[in-house]
């Protein structure tokens, strides 16, 4: 990433007034040099060793790591309309024990977030709960429909500040759109966080098209449907010179073209899933819809070809794509059954498993694709800074070394329809620091943080 | 063997097992009395997510000659309709006593989904499931297969297998269950497959399937064949561009008179024609072609009959081929 991060929003979001005082005793700041962390009036107020403070809570941090805050751009919170699913009060809850201070709120909620009103409904639902920050995404068309632009000025200027703009679950197909959503948007330094995904070459697709979907009998989903969008986006974002955001890219094509892209000096910028690093479509042949997802599950190349282009910066950032469902949209028939995985609770550790422990990334990579870039992308201010003094208090603590067994049915998220069910995991998080105040200690919910008054 | 959902997951002995049952199943077809008591007591529901009034009456029919007691359940009209889910509607059923569920939908892997959730504790047998597989055709398809080439070879069938049978399967390979059923049982059974499709009625990955892939129907015919099997085409696949018109599609990939002549004047008379039906006549088949005595159509109905008896009589009774009873007067119904 070359470009500079000039227009940043300036707003608190939620910070605890409490007046508590934290030392974090000697964790390993993002995987390297040991170091105390001073916790005050929402800010790190210091960074040191054998740092002393009366009347500080203490907080053993020995054999944890620290991490900034992690903040997700791709998070279903379901809220307003589908409170059966998901609402912000649970999701946030979810995001807080998953290490998260900040999520982005997709669109396709009931109604639409495609006006000021209900992005700033959202925003104000997620300071209340007090969990994480909710930053919402408006969408790009109104009511995902991919006809007229959203008022896509008007969110942006509501108290929301709506940075990021997606459809998703929708491409934005029409080239003609997708260009002027794409020039529009510079006028508040926005971005469009595409859904890639040709909806001629995917009509009725049900899983990756290849060998398996060969033997199953399902519509498949070519790989080539995302591709082929990825491409003309990203010559389309050359043209207009404005910033593109390619979600959960999930074949080798796309990373290459994205690769490519970089290279031009093309402002794109792409996401992928901890699910996509990991799991194949050679776990659909048990016909059980928890593996059914947009986009599909692909094959193994992919799976290492993303890894691969997170590793080298062509990905920049991990988005969960955190898509709870009711259990009877997965207790059915594959092919009657809702898209989409929980993940916001299994993120760090999927990712841990995938990149970390496989030596591809080392935890300040981690914190770079889990936290600065995100931030980056999404223009939030007080999110994804190093640990350092003066930086908002926003603070992931980690037990690598510990391993836990996914059981959907003990986490926060309404959703239970977690792929990764049944599998040891590295990796816990300890506690969550949302503005300096604790929202998950010893692993466990603690309190959400009080919203502060809106200057 | 619990469930039968998929012709990939049959061993040849068990392959062979239920050919050999369907043998002696056949046997007490030609009887005047064609019952056995087996099964009797035990409840067979036939659960049709979609319409195929040749498939539920064959299984039926099965069930029937077997004793059983059978329910028929159609999704139109019924609950179904109503939005009732099918695990709540397999479980329903299993609640009214149903020891085996015969179940046809329109979604690949409902078959699957049923046996492996836990939802139910009977036994699920696949009567066609979207795209994906249709074992009991396949296996009907097999037995026709066998009786052909113990035939041709001057034996008897039972026991044996179809090592070096040469079979072409024909038309909308990408959108038959059929097709990929056959695949595997006949790769299974030693017969060497030939798929010959338009490549647009192909799947990708089938690239990678145990088969010779032919765009070619004459220069598969030429190369020498014991069964050409035709599939149904939709003409509604025409409107989604699979091909320019059925006129072509019927030109190039119909076994139409010209090649039944061709085949006539070959000198193959044992090669075999056979079609799952209901047969489009005139777009994949020709009229001539479907009475000619090359084809089996008939015969692959009687025999469905016999395998879904065997098939039905192996998975409730728990049996093996050897603990399977020789259907004897004493063992008939009355």
């Amino acid at each position: 990433m070359t470009e500079s991060n000039t227009e940043t929003t300036t707003e608190t979001n939620t910070a605890s007034t409490t007046g508590t005082t934290y030392l974090i005793r000697g964790a390993s700041l993002t995987g390297g040099d040991r170091a105390d962390l001073l916790v005050r009036d929402g800010k790190i107020a210091e960074v040191g060793s054998a740092l002393g403070a009366a009347g500080a809570v203490v907080i053993d941090a020995d054999g944890l790591i620290a991490l900034p805050g992690m903040v997700d751009l791709h998070t279903h919170l379901r809220e307003p309309g589908r409170e059966d699913a998901e609402t912000v009060e649970t999701g946030t809850r979810a995001a807080a024990l998953g290490g998260f201070t900040a999520v982005h709120a997709m669109a396709n909620s009931s109604p639409v977030a495609d006006t000021a009103g209900v992005v700033e409904q959202v925003y104000t639902l997620g300071r209340s709960a007090g969990w994480a920050d909710v930053r919402p995404v408006g969408a790009v068309t109104v009511g995902l429909a991919g006809e007229r632009l959203a008022e896509l000025g008007a969110m942006a200027d509501s108290r929301a500040r709506v940075r990021v703009f997606s459809d998703d679950g929708i491409c934005v197909s029409d080239p003609v759109l997708m260009r002027r959503a794409l020039e529009y948007v510079k006028a508040f330094d926005g971005v469009i966080a595409q859904h890639a995904q040709e909806p001629r070459l995917t009509d009725g697709a049900q899983m990756n098209e290849g060998t398996v979907s060969a033997v199953l009998g399902m519509t498949g989903w070519p790989a080539v449907a995302e591709e082929s969008i990825i491409a003309r986006d990203v010559l389309l974002a050359q043209h207009v010179d404005s910033r593109l955001h390619v979600c959960h890219v999930s074949t080798a094509g796309s990373v290459e073209i994205i690769r490519w892209a970089k290279a031009r000096g093309i402002k794109v910028t792409a996401e992928v899933t901890p699910h996509h690093l990991w799991l194949t479509d050679e776990l659909v042949r048990s016909y059980d819809p928890v593996y059914k997802v947009n986009p599909p599950l692909r094959t193994d190349e992919d799976v290492q070809a993303l890894r691969a282009g997170l590793a080298d910066g062509t990905i920049d950032v991990i988005g969960t794509d955190h898509a709870p469902h009711p259990s009877e949209a997965k207790e059915c028939e594959w092919a009657q059954a809702a898209m989409g995985m929980t993940g916001l609770e299994t993120a760090l550790s999927v990712v841990q498993h995938t990149m970390i422990e496989s030596g591809l990334i080392g935890w300040a990579d981690f914190a770079r694709i889990t936290s600065a870039m995100p931030a980056r992308i999404g223009r939030l201010a007080g999110q994804g800074q190093p640990l350092a003094a003066g930086a908002a208090a926003n603070i992931t603590l980690v037990d690598p070394a510990a391993r836990w067994t996914v059981d959907p049915s003990a986490m926060a998220t309404k959703g239970r329809n977690s792929p990764f069910a049944g599998r040891q995991l590295p990796g816990r998080v300890v506690a969550t620091f949302l503005n300096g105040h604790p929202t998950v200690l010893d692993g466990a919910l603690n309190t959400p943080a009080r919203p502060v008054r809106e200057g | 063997m619990k469930h039968l959902l998929s012709t990939a997951d049959l061993a040849k002995p068990d392959a062979v097992q239920i050919l050999d049952t369907a043998e002696e199943m056949s046997a007490v077809s030609l009887r005047e009395v064609k019952k056995l008591p087996v099964l009797r007591g035990r409840t067979v529901v036939n659960l049709f997510f979609e319409d195929s009034t040749r498939t539920r009456i064959s299984f039926e029919a099965a069930a029937k000659r077997l004793s059983a007691d059978v329910i028929n359940f159609a999704a139109k009209g019924s609950s179904v309709s109503k939005g009732e889910s099918l695990k709540d509607t397999a479980q329903t059923l299993e609640a009214m006593g149903a020891d085996a569920v015969v179940i046809r939908h329109w979604a690949s892997g409902a078959p699957a989904r049923l046996a492996g959730s836990g939802w139910i504790e009977a036994t699920v047998v696949n009567a066609g499931d979207g795209t994906h597989e249709h074992p009991t055709q396949a296996l009907l398809d097999a037995f026709t297969l066998r009786r052909t080439w113990a035939k041709l070879n001057g034996t008897a069938s039972t026991g044996t297998d179809l090592a070096g049978m040469k079979v072409a399967i024909v038309g909308d390979i990408l959108h038959s269950r059929v097709a990929r059923s056959n695949l595997w049982l006949l790769r299974t059974l030693g017969a060497e497959v030939t798929m010959v499709a338009p490549p647009t009625l192909l799947p990708v990955g089938s690239r990678e399937w145990p088969c010779t892939i032919s765009y070619d129907l004459d220069a598969t015919l030429a190369a020498g064949t014991d069964a050409v099997m035709m599939l149904r085409v939709q003409g509604e696949r025409m409107n989604a561009a699979y091909f320019p018109s059925t006129q072509e599609y019927s030109s190039r990939w119909g076994f139409n008179d010209l090649r039944l002549a061709a085949l006539d004047a070959s000198g193959r008379d044992g090669t075999i024609i056979m079609h799952p039906g209901p047969m489009n006549r005139g777009l994949e088949i020709s009229s001539a072609a479907a009475d000619s005595p090359r084809s089996t159509v008939l015969d692959q109905v009687r025999n469905g009959v016999a395998v879904r008896m065997a098939a039905l009589y192996l998975l409730l009774s728990g049996g093996t081929a050897s603990a399977a009873p020789a259907p004897t007067a004493a063992q008939e119904a009355k």
